[in-house]
Order: structure tokens, then C-alpha cells, then sequence
């Protein structure tokens, strides 16, 4: 008995908390004082994501917070319930433009970019909306979305697998086409339109009550800039979504989400109805993908209808696979790396073109790795403005990487980053014993 | 031995143009221990799925404590009280023991989605008070060692008993055990067999039993149905079947049926 239960746990209820033991109550403070921290700019630990995404690293991490709550649900989806969406984009979407129809600025339903006979999409008007504030427009988004969600969801009791992620896909292209016939809502295809910002009002007051969007004392305490107080925010959020979405999976309900996935038939003989609950995996999902579509909107402030692409849903497929699907820990693992990598590598290269004209030991590296596209420069990383030959440049890299990355996970490591640190763990829990 | 709690009546199930049960009636009695045998392929497997709606008859009726439940899902005859286990092994494979048992729970747990997302109040009572009835079974089965691995790693004699668990923590006043010793040794069906009949003498569970091992079967039986090629050849108490001059020839060449008489 004891040498299969090393830590002593006392109680259920123990057992059963979000992080069991001590030492690993302990670690999460320590991070997320380490995340405030970093975001206060305190010297030394804000030196690290300097290091990686230079000066202005604050804005790729915030831009990633609402797509990790868009992860956690697609994780529910795929990871816990084990039905395949390449939808999520879609419902993303859904979200983004019920916050914009709801929060933007105005009184009134109106097209936001009116339309004239002869001349086509007239001048922009700003943000058009109902001026509803973020506490109505923020819940509305995921609710809307999930509504959205239970209308598909009979798909899933029709097609299963692979064929389940196809008919998906065409919800992606459906929001596509939506958005190409009616540009006065859905904004211009290439420039999109605005979106309202993340400033907490009451109602409809002029000062908002907590603002987000100028730099300033904040609750006359402290001095933020707006990026940093958008950081806080969505970092805030990402909390509180990811202890609702680790509570979901101890519970009953993840349970029977779960059992679908593991074994469909056996499931409901044990009293689960299969359809109740894949379509509730769907509304789930489908909310969390809402929310952080309507945060996505409102943090970058301005987008189209084509950044609710196929892409974006396959970078969440990524996202679970790279990071290890069905555990939270994994969905942000993934969300970090998917989205951060590109960051990453495109300021590392731009720090290395740097170098070719300061001379010092990273010279040779940045002549060999890099090419400006003149002739008699070799290198496989083009950062020039014309593509000799087969050089590719930083963006096209990224999807190299990518795609390789996944293959690798998929054939070596199908738990992901997420497995990759459980077995680093195991080795050092039995270290120096070699099993 | 009283009320029957289970009725099938004229049962007929087809696949396409194979018949996997036809007009096969039968009743279980409250309390009592019920067995069905029959050679591979005879349909046993098959009368289960009917009484668990995994399969809908074509013909016949099926009762619970009066009521038709024919057309009913399968979740819905779980909750009438009717747990089963599987020939082939159908636990949660990724889901750990104590996950397992406490999905077997989730007819008899109220909370709701909301609720376990919000778990402090309303589900984190219900999981605790729960999970403390897995426990009685984890220790009534002995498998204290195994209760927080993965059930895909573990033993196959294990995993059976884990799946005995499961449907132990459904909480229902019948059981139906598909070949609950196949594929065991001798010491782990005796195991078994004592974990069977302590679960119908403390708990008063009703069991159907579909078993190959005939000493099981003879041992511990009330009563025995004999199926052949989806039909019903023989019924009564174990000594009767054993005489009986159909199932003596429909075991001809089968060992299994002298080895028991012995
Ligand atoms: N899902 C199915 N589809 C087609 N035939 C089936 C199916 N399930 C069972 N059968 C057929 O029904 C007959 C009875 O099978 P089964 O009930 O599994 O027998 P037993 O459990 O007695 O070994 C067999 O001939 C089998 O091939
Ligand atoms: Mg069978």
C-alpha cells in the first residue's frame, strides 16, 4: 500500500483538489506572482520575455490569452468529449460579432458601414452597437455562440470522427460567406471593422468605472500603461475560465463527457444519454470559443471576417496536439508554444540580421542562416523584400516548423508537451533511481 | 423468490437474414440468481442488449416490474436499476478506477453542469458523499492498490472486477453479469464467485449470469435457461436442465456439461 501511495493524502476531498499537495499549491503561486510581476515590468523577470520577444513582448503574450480560453473549449470538445470540431473558428466568430453588436458604441441596430447604390460600402461610422457594457455584452458572446453550438450538435450523433471534423469545416466556410454578403455588419473584408474596447462600465456612462484602453493611474493607485492593464485583464479571465474548466472535468459532468468519448455505448448503459451530453460538450466549447472570439475582437480592436478562418480553427487542432489533448495543463502548454513560437522566431531573426553588420561572434552564424535576396548571399532564412530561389522567408519558416512539429508530436509523443513534462517529472521524482 | 421482477416475452431478434433470438420468454424473480448458458453464438449476449435497449427486438416484449420498456434508451433502463457488465471488457480505458466507479454513480448523483463548474457548495458535497460509497466498493472488492491507475494498464482480472464495481455503484436492484469468469484461473473465479454470491446475500441483488464455466453455473444458480441457436431448449432448477434430454444433446461432444454432472 504504501509504496503505491507515496503522498499521503488524508482526505477525499484532498484527493480530489485541483492541486493536491502542497508542493504543487506552492509552485502555482509562485507563477502566478511570477505572471504579476512580470507584467508589473519588475526588472529581471521581465528581462525573460524580453529575451524571447523583445521589448514589446506584452503585446503577442496578451494577444494569446483570449485564444488560450478559446483552447480550453476546444479541449472540452475534442479533448474531453472526444468529438472532432474544425469549427471552432466559427464559433469564435459567433462571439466577436454578438460583443461588437452588443458593446460597440451607438443606441441602435444599424449596418456599421452603410451602403450606396452606386458607389458600394460608404465611410465607416466607428463602432456600431447598442453601447451595452462588458458585464452584458461579454456573457452574451459565449451564450450566443453556445446556442450556436447545440444548433451543430446533432451532427455529432449523425457522423463520428474524421467525417465529424469535415462537416464542421463547413460551418467555417458558412461564417465566410456571411461575411462576404453583408459587409455593412460584418466590416470590410480586407479592413474588417472596430470593435469596442474592454472598458468595464456600469451602463452607459461616459468614465467608464475600470478603464482598459488609455494609460494612467489605475484606481488612483498605480501608474499602467494600457497594455499592461488589458494583460491583467485577459490573464485575470484565463484564470477564473481555466479553475471553471478544471472543476467541469472532476465533476459529474466531465465525467460523462469522458465516458462518450472513451466508450459511446457503454456510457449510456451506465445511464449517460449520449446526445444530452455531446451536446453539451458542443455548448461548452462553443461558449469558451465565444468568449475568447469577443476578447480576441475587443483586445486587437479591429477584424475581418476572413480571421475567423479555417486556419485559426486548425491552429487549435495544433494547439491540442502539440501541447497533449483532454488536460488543461497541456491546452495551455500548446496555446503558449503555437502561438508564441512564431513571435519567437521573428524576433530572434530580427535580432540576428542585427548582427551581420556588428561583427562579433554571431556574425558568421546570422551570413550563414540569413540572405538579403542578393546574389552570392546563401542562407535558408530570406529577410530581403524578393525571394531568390527556394529561401523562404520568417512567416513562410513558421509554417514549416509548424507543420513538422505536429508530425513529430503525432508519431513520437502523442500526449504532447503535457506528456513530455510528466516523463521529465517521473525521471526526477525517481532520480538517482533509474526506475 | 417472489414477485418477477424481469419479464421477456416472446423475444425475437434478427440481423439482416440472421436470427439471433427467436420467441425466447423468460422471467427473473426478485432475489433470485438466474442463469442463461448456451454454446457460443447461441444469442446470450444478445438477450442482454435487448434488456439494456443496446438492441431493439423485432418482436416480443420486454418488463420491468410491470412496465414495458421497450423503445426506451439505454440510459433510461439504467436508471429503472439495471446494471450489467460486458463479455468484452467495456470500462473507460483512460479514466482512472475511482472515475470509473463514480461514472457508475452518475445515475444517482443530481448536479449539474453548472454546478461542477462552479464545484464549491452543491457538487463538491455530492462528489465527496460519492466518492466515499466508491470506497465501500473499492474495499469490498479488494483493489485498494489499484484505485487511482488508469484502467487500460491494468491486469485483465482486475479490469474485471473493476467493471463488477462499476455496475455495483449503480446502485441497482438487477445485475447482469456476462461471462463474469471467462478468460479467469481457477483462484481469481473463485474470487469471483464469492464476490457474487456475498453481493446477493448482503446487498439483495437480483443477477442474470451468462457464464461457460458449468461447475459456476451449477454452484450457485437458482434457476437456468439453456439457449441453442437463439432458441430456448430447456428451463428450470440446475438438476432439472442437467437431466433434461434436449440439452444433453445439444451439449453432445461438449465436455463442459459431463465435467459439471461430475
Ligand atoms: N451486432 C450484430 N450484428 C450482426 N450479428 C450479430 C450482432 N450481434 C450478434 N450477432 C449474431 O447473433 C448471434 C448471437 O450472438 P451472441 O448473442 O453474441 O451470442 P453468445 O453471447 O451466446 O455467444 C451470433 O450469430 C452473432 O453473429
Ligand atoms: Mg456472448
Amino acid at each position: 500500500m504504501a509504496f503505491n501511495r507515496p503522498l499521503l493524502r488524508t482526505s477525499y476531498e484532498q484527493d480530489a483538489a485541483i492541486f493536491p499537495t502542497y508542493t504543487q499549491k506552492g509552485a502555482m503561486v509562485a507563477f502566478g506572482v511570477f505572471l504579476v510581476l512580470m507584467g508589473l515590468g519588475a526588472p529581471y523577470i521581465s528581462a525573460i520575455p524580453e529575451f524571447f520577444l523583445g521589448p514589446t513582448w506584452i503585446n503577442p503574450i496578451t494577444n494569446m490569452l483570449p485564444l488560450a480560453i478559446s483552447a480550453l473549449g476546444i479541449n472540452i470538445l475534442v479533448g474531453v468529449t472526444g468529438q472532432v470540431s474544425l469549427g471552432h473558428a466559427f464559433f469564435m466568430g459567433v462571439g466577436a460579432y454578438t460583443a461588437v453588436a452588443l458593446g460597440g458604441s451607438g443606441d441602435e441596430w444599424q449596418a456599421c458601414v452603410p451602403f450606396h447604390e452606386e458607389i458600394g460600402l460608404l465611410e465607416e461610422r466607428g463602432q456600431c452597437g447598442l453601447g451595452l457594457p462588458i458585464w452584458v455584452w461579454l456573457p452574451f458572446s459565449g451564450a450566443v455562440a453556445a446556442a450556436f453550438g447545440i444548433f451543430v450538435s446533432p451532427a455529432a450523433m449523425k457522423v463520428r470522427g474524421l467525417y465529424l471534423a469535415i462537416v464542421t469545416v463547413g460551418l467555417v466556410f458558412i461564417g465566410l460567406h456571411l461575411g462576404r454578403m453583408f459587409p455593412e455588419y460584418a466590416g470590410d473584408f480586407e479592413s474588417g471593422r472596430k470593435w469596442p474596447s474592454l472598458d468595464f462600465r456600469l451602463w452607459k456612462e461616459e468614465t467608464p468605472l475600470i478603464e482598459f484602453s488609455e494609460d494612467g493611474k489605475w484606481f488612483g493607485l498605480i501608474h499602467l500603461s494600457e497594455e499592461q492593464k488589458q494583460y491583467f485583464l485577459l490573464m485575470a479571465l484565463l484564470g477564473g475560465f481555466i479553475i471553471l474548466a478544471k472543476n467541469l472535468v472532476r465533476s459529474r459532468t466531465g465525467r460523462a463527457l469522458q465516458a462518450i468519448r472513451d466508450r459511446d455505448i457503454a456510457a449510456e448503459v451506465m445511464g449517460v444519454p449520449e446526445f444530452e451530453y455531446k451536446r453539451l460538450g458542443f455548448a461548452i466549447s462553443s461558449f469558451y470559443a465565444g468568449i475568447g472570439g469577443a476578447l480576441w475582437g475587443s483586445y486587437l480592436g479591429r477584424r475581418s471576417p476572413v480571421d475567423w478562418s479555417l486556419f485559426l480553427s486548425v491552429d487549435f487542432i495544433a494547439i491540442l496536439l502539440i501541447g497533449g489533448a483532454g488536460t488543461i495543463a497541456g491546452t495551455m502548454l500548446g496555446a503558449v508554444f503555437v502561438e508564441l513560437t512564431p513571435e519567437i522566431v521573428k524576433h530572434r531573426t530580427d535580432w540576428l540580421a542585427e548582427q551581420i553588420d556588428a561583427s562579433n561572434i554571431f556574425t558568421p552564424v546570422a551570413n550563414f542562416l540569413l540572405t538579403t535576396g542578393e546574389s552570392g548571399d546563401f542562407g535558408p532564412i530570406n529577410i530581403g523584400t524578393v525571394a531568390p530561389g527556394w529561401t523562404m522567408s520568417v512567416f513562410q519558416w513558421n509554417f514549416v516548423i509548424y507543420g513538422v512539429l505536429i508530425v513529430i508530436f503525432l508519431i513520437f509523443e502523442p500526449l504532447g508537451l503535457f506528456g513530455i513534462w510528466i516523463k521529465i517529472r517521473n525521471y526526477w521524482k525517481r532520480w538517482p533511481f533509474s526506475y | 423468490m417472489s414477485e418477477p421482477i424481469l419479464e421477456a416475452d416472446g423475444i425475437t431478434l434478427r440481423f439482416g437474414g440472421v436470427t439471433a433470438i427467436r420467441d425466447v420468454s423468460f422471467h427473473v424473480n426478485e432475489g433470485e440468481l438466474f442463469s442463461i448458458i448456451g454454446p457460443n453464438g447461441a444469442g446470450k449476449t444478445s438477450i442482454f442488449n435487448t434488456i439494456s435497449q443496446v438492441y431493439r427486438p423485432q418482436e416480443g416484449d420486454i418488463r420491468w416490474k410491470g412496465a414495458s420498456i421497450m423503445g426506451h434508451r439505454p440510459d433510461f433502463v439504467a436508471e429503472l436499476g439495471i446494471a450489467r457488465t460486458f463479455q468484452n471488457i467495456e470500462l473507460f480505458p483512460q479514466m482512472t478506477v475511482i472515475e470509473n466507479l463514480l461514472l457508475g454513480r452518475h445515475i444517482r448523483m443530481k448536479q449539474n453542469w453548472f454546478q461542477g463548474m462552479l464545484w464549491f457548495g452543491v457538487a463538491k458535497a455530492e462528489e465527496m458523499e460519492n466518492r466515499r460509497q466508491v470506497e465501500d466498493i473499492i474495499d469490498f472488492l479488494e483493489i485498494e492498490e489499484w484505485r487511482n491507475h488508469p484502467v487500460a494498464l491494468l491486469p485483465y482480472g482486475i479490469q474485471k472486477l473493476v467493471e463488477l464495481g462499476r455496475a455495483l455503484a449503480m446502485d441497482p436492484e438487477l445485475l447482469l453479469l456476462d461471462e463474469p469468469v471467462a478468460g479467469m484461473n481457477l483462484e481469481e473465479t473463485e474470487d469471483m464467485a464469492r464476490f457474487i454470491l456475498d453481493i446477493r446475500r448482503e446487498l439483495g441483488i437480483s443477477m442474470v449470469m451468462v457464464e461457460h464455466d458449468m461447475g459456476l453455473v451449477m454452484d450457485i444458480a437458482d434457476r437456468i435457461m439453456v439457449l441453442d441457436f437463439g432458441e430456448k431448449i430447456s428451463e428450470g432448477t440446475p438438476e432439472e436442465v442437467q437431466k433434461d434430454p434436449n440439452v444433453i444433446a445439444a451439449y453432445l461432444g461438449s465436455s463442459d456439461l459431463h465435467v459439471a454432472a461430475e
